[in-house]
């Protein structure tokens, strides 16, 4: 029993305000960094040295930006509503503030697959914008985004908001399978998957490296931002705690 | 690797699709330059741990 509540003591550390906030302060600039670097290298194979696609001409080069956008997407909610698990079963004051973290660059990646997506569709397709299963749902993801920002500002009440926002999260999350999986289950004018495990890649090499390069830059950018964002709010809801008075400069 | 363009103006172009690549990349960037400089407001008016020992930064 002892050595359970020791290393369970250990898994909680950083899950403390106290500890979590000069840990932030050290780490995110270097997930800024090499976010940048990603990014540059990303976007110099994608728009300078990837050749043009056979079908799409060089309009197919919007995938650089929409599929890491979409996967940020779905992915940043997949975390909030893991989140949200933390915060029903621990009740831990920070998975709290790391799903408003995150909810803000979640919404943001969303618009940017909406956008970039109509952008594509249109030259593509010759619409803007279609009601098909991964449109809607992707759309909905927005919503869930911007549902979630408007109830923990319209909640004054902390605990209260979290809890709510938490149910957001864990509720909204049935929509992300729903999107993955929308090409494969309705008959939709999107295109399937572009990256997929069990099969071999079915673009060029240039253009694989350069959507996963930019992928993971997304990744970096997101954690980077997330670092900042909470550890603002945690100065917002403990400016009046002792360890945040006696804190130096982390 | 070679540079796959020959010339500035023919990467402008994009083929045609100038209009379309140039629109998504454009507003992604505006996207995050907004995200990065919101937080850094935020992140400010919270003023530094001295300025909120003394009372400071708050609201």
């Amino acid at each position: 029993m002892a050595t359970l509540t020791a290393s369970r003591s250990r898994f909680f550390r950083y899950a403390s305000p106290a500890t979590f906030y000069p840990l932030a302060g050290r780490l995110w600039p270097w997930f800024a960094a090499v976010a940048a670097v990603l990014a540059l290298a990303g976007l110099a194979i994608g728009l300078l040295i990837a050749p043009t696609d056979a079908t799409q001409g060089d309009s197919y080069r919007i995938i650089f930006i929409h599929v890491p956008a979409a996967w940020m997407s779905m992915f940043i909610y997949l975390v909030m509503a893991f989140y949200a698990v933390l915060t029903f079963v621990f009740q831990t004051r920070l998975s709290a503030m790391m799903m408003r973290a995150l909810a803000p660059t979640g919404a943001m990646f969303t618009f940017i697959a909406l956008w970039t997506g109509a952008l594509w569709g249109k030259p593509t397709w010759g619409a803007w914008w279609v009601w098909d299963a991964r449109l809607t749902s992707e759309l909905i993801l927005l919503f869930l985004y911007l549902g979630f920002m408007a109830l923990q500002s319209a909640i004054d009440d902390t605990r209260r908001a979290d809890r709510a926002g938490a149910l957001v999260a864990l509720v909204g999350v049935v929509n992300v399978p729903i999107i993955y999986f929308s090409v494969k289950w309705w008959n939709t004018l999107h295109q399937g998957a572009s990256v997929s495990l069990t099969r071999a890649p079915s673009m060029a090499r240039e253009m694989l490296i350069g959507m996963l390069l930019m992928a993971l830059a997304c990744w970096m950018y997101s954690i980077a931002v997330a670092l900042v964002r909470v550890r603002a709010l945690i100065v917002e809801r403990e400016r009046d705690a002792a360890w945040l008075r006696e804190a130096g400069e982390a | 690797m070679p540079v796959f363009w020959n010339s500035v103006s023919e990467f402008v172009a994009m083929g045609g699709y100038g209009d379309y690549v140039w629109g998504a990349y454009g507003v992604t960037l505006m996207a995050i330059v907004i995200e990065v400089l919101a937080l850094r407001l935020r992140s400010r008016r919270l003023g530094t741990p001295a300025q909120r020992a003394l009372g400071a930064g708050q609201s």
